[in-house]
């Protein structure tokens, strides 16, 4: 079976945007890129000049099979993903049961095949039950085809177990995915702490929280010489300590998301629950210091942090309500809007952020770039389009949004994944 | 003017304007508060429903009065935490709703819960205290007492000392009172004043003579160490060493300072006994103030198309 796709703009080096190329796909696989290919008895879809981008591959994403699948399930997740030009996501080890052991890992890589649309590769849990006690199976986990080892977004009390963590994951040259979150200092907050929470008598959760998190991992991925990747980095401070670490040749990787370079404490004047998310929003000078990250180079990647929840759950006091983002479906367009169009990055860079720099943190082998002998996971955009984001035709169970009814440029018109166009 | 609304939740969403309208209303039921007959008919036939999800003396009996002079029917459903984990706020509120309930006043542990009951239900809310936000029903209270001792608020010093953080009253008179021109500073263990309150608008001292120094007006907060986590303070004992309103302290103060207290006050702690049995201390004109704001806030409502009209 072959497949040619005409008429494509390609973005990254070493294809000129200014051209047109054909794709041919043999097998799930890119064989060739040229312009003008012909080749017999191949399908021929004309992409008509949109860009055609590596397929979108989210670092950071809840899944919630097995354990909850009333609020998201590998089908609708991997639709929802494919609406946002993910071809492949990830899926946190804080489900139910907990992936702390290969059977978990088998199961979830086993449904992921026969139900998904998009490739799904599971992290590993430090810990056993995400608990933060005591080491978990690694390297049986490492074999069962884990992509990374991961705190589950849970707080890790325990410097001594990271830093085992680090040093056992070395043996497998697993990334270290951690949420910095000191509790003792979040506390009860529910925002972050400042005057907006004040005005609202919401309790906050301060920037030193995360910041005290990050400089003892930094610390620690020092010693142990690991690759550590922090996830969702949301303040200043702690962009400038990436900055300073990755001056110093650590070998550590940062990703931030959407909301935390598009949105601000703000967003939750009213007590707007749909804006309550884990590290949370933060304030302006923040924003600028993402952006400043994203642009030269610290912050490697964007992920989603996708993390649904229920409408009865985000329904309820601000206090009650629970932490949680719907953002595979909004995350191309966000970042597009704010980043691409504003002139903060190239679309190249972005690229790099959405798939490349993903593809290798994780090791994944003919991923995340448009290259002969590349895997045929690719996102055909089109950059001209403005629409309103609608959280109601979300293909998520979770159709909520803190973007919601905001007008944003560029969306997935299809993606193909493995050669298979969907949707 | 923007008290044209159905709900209540704080001194936050109000003009100086309303303010003052509130206040004057409130003086008018001040004149029927004072009659041999107590009852005025401005709420008859409506019903008043006091959903509280937390504890209350005097705020509830205040409201009941207030809503009882005014003609109303009052349903008191006190509920404790364990209704709250049973059935959803928005679930209670469609209930008292259909049931057809005019005014809910709400109390709840939470922040912005007014808010959300709002959303759900025709009725009119009020906020009766929300977690660490607000607490409107006390704060005009507190500024009806001070406008009738001191005239006014433009150019007046406030003093407010104590534990900011847990005190939803003392916000909602930092909202009000720097939006009717006083200038406000606040004074307590650093531990227990709001994060970013400077940007309230506020001055802020550490040592309390600073704060009291030439002020008109000290309002003190309820030092309720049992509900703090304990790294906030070390002691009761230790705050009054700093914190306590005692004649020492009243000496940096204007002569014809007044003090209060929202009430209830543990003596010897917030205020010394000596000063609170002076005529300095008037916390019985508040508490002979709160029926009388409480009406205020009802009646306006109620005129400004609250309840099932």
């Amino acid at each position: 079976m072959k497949t040619i796709l005409k008429n494509c703009k390609l973005v990254t080096a070493p294809y000129s945007p200014e051209k047109l190329y054909d794709i041919l796909i043999e097998q799930g696989t890119i064989s060739r890129i040229g312009e003008r290919i012909r080749e017999e008895e191949a399908k021929v879809i004309d992409v008509g000049g949109h860009m055609v981008l590596p397929g979108f591959i989210d670092m950071h994403c809840n899944i919630c099979e097995p354990g909850y699948e009333n609020i998201e399930d590998i089908e609708t997740v991997s639709r929802s993903a494919i609406r946002g030009g993910f071809t492949t996501i990830t899926c946190e080890p804080n489900t139910k049961p907990v992936i702390d052991n290969k059977t978990v890992v088998e199961y979830i890589i086993s449904k992921s095949k026969a139900q998904a649309l998009v490739n799904i590769y599971p992290y590993g849990s430090m810990s056993m039950g995400c608990e933060g006690r005591s080491i978990a199976e690694i390297g049986e986990m490492y074999e069962a085809g884990i992509v990374g080892v991961s705190d589950g977004d849970e707080f890790l009390d325990s410097a001594a177990l990271l830093c085992n963590v680090m040093r056992y994951s070395k043996m497998f040259d697993l990334p270290i995915m951690t949420h910095c979150e000191d509790r003792s200092l979040s506390g009860k907050g529910v925002m972050n702490e400042g005057y907006t929470a004040t005005c609202l008598g919401l309790a906050g959760m301060p920037r030193e929280a995360e910041e005290i998190q990050v400089s003892r991992n930094l610390i620690l991925a020092e010693i142990t010489g690991a690759r550590l990747h922090i996830a969702h980095v949301s303040t200043a401070g702690a962009v400038s300590m990436i900055r300073d670490a990755k001056k110093k040749g650590l070998a550590v990787t940062c990703e931030t998301c959407p909301h935390y370079f598009s949105l601000t404490e703000e967003a939750v004047e009213d007590y707007n629950t749909f804006a309550k998310v884990n590290p949370p929003l933060r304030t302006a000078e923040d924003v600028t210091a993402i952006l400043a990250g994203i642009a030269d180079g610290t912050i490697d990647v964007i992920a989603t942090g996708h993390s649904p929840t229920s409408l009865t759950e985000k329904n309820r006091e601000f206090d009650q309500a629970a932490y949680g983002i719907s953002a595979l479906e909004t995350a191309f367009s966000i970042c597009y809007t704010r980043l691409v169009e504003t002139g903060v990055i190239s679309m190249a860079r972005l690229t790099e952020m959405l798939s490349s720099n993903p593809a290798k943190i994780l090791n994944l082998v003919h991923k995340g770039r448009i290259a002969e002998g590349y895997d045929a996971d690719l996102t055909v955009i089109d950059c001209s389009e403005y629409y309103h984001i609608e959280p109601k035709h979300f293909a998520s169970k979770a159709k909520f949004s803190p973007f919601a009814g905001q007008q944003v440029k560029g969306r997935t018109v299809y993606t193909m994944v493995g050669g298979k166009i969907l949707p | 003017m923007s008290l044209y609304r159905k709900d209540f939740f704080g001194l936050r969403d109000l003009t100086a304007e309303d303010i003052s309208y509130i206040l004057s209303t409130a003086e008018t039921m001040k004149y029927i508060l004072n009659q041999k007959n107590k009852k005025a008919p401005h709420l008859q036939g409506k019903s008043v429903i006091i959903l509280f999800y937390e504890q209350s003396a005097r705020a509830k009996l205040s409201y009941e009065l207030a809503a009882q002079h005014l003609s109303a029917n009052v349903v008191d459903m006190t509920n404790s935490a364990h209704t709250m984990e049973r059935e959803s706020l928005q679930d209670m509120g469609q209930l008292v709703d259909q049931m057809g309930a005019d005014f809910i006043i709400l109390r709840h542990p939470m922040a912005g819960a007014p808010r959300l009951l709002a959303e759900c239900v025709e009725a009119s809310v009020i906020n009766a205290g929300d977690g660490y936000n607000e607490n409107p029903g006390q704060s005009l209270l507190d500024l009806l007492t001070i406008k009738e001792r001191k005239g006014g608020f433009e150019g007046l010093k406030v003093a407010i000392v104590g534990d900011l953080i847990h005190s939803r009253v003392s916000k909602s008179n930092i909202w009000g009172l720097t939006k009717l021109g006083a200038e406000v500073c606040v004074s307590g263990p650093p531990t227990l004043l709001l994060p970013e309150i400077e940007k309230f608008g506020v001055e802020v001292h550490y040592d309390a003579r600073e704060a009291v120094n030439n002020a008109d007006v000290i309002l003190t907060t309820r030092m309720r160490l049992e509900t703090h986590d304990k790294t906030f303070l070390p002691s009761l004992d230790e705050y009054k060493r700093f914190f306590r309103i005692d004649h020492n302290l009243l000496k940096y103060a204007k002569k014809d300072a007044i003090v209060m207290h929202p009430g209830p006050i543990q003596r010897g702690i917030e205020i010394s006994d000596g000063v609170i049995d002076s005529p300095q201390c008037i916390i019985n004109d508040q508490i002979a103030n709160s029926v009388a704001v409480r009406m205020a806030m009802f009646y306006i409502l109620s005129q400004m198309g609250g309840g099932l009209v």
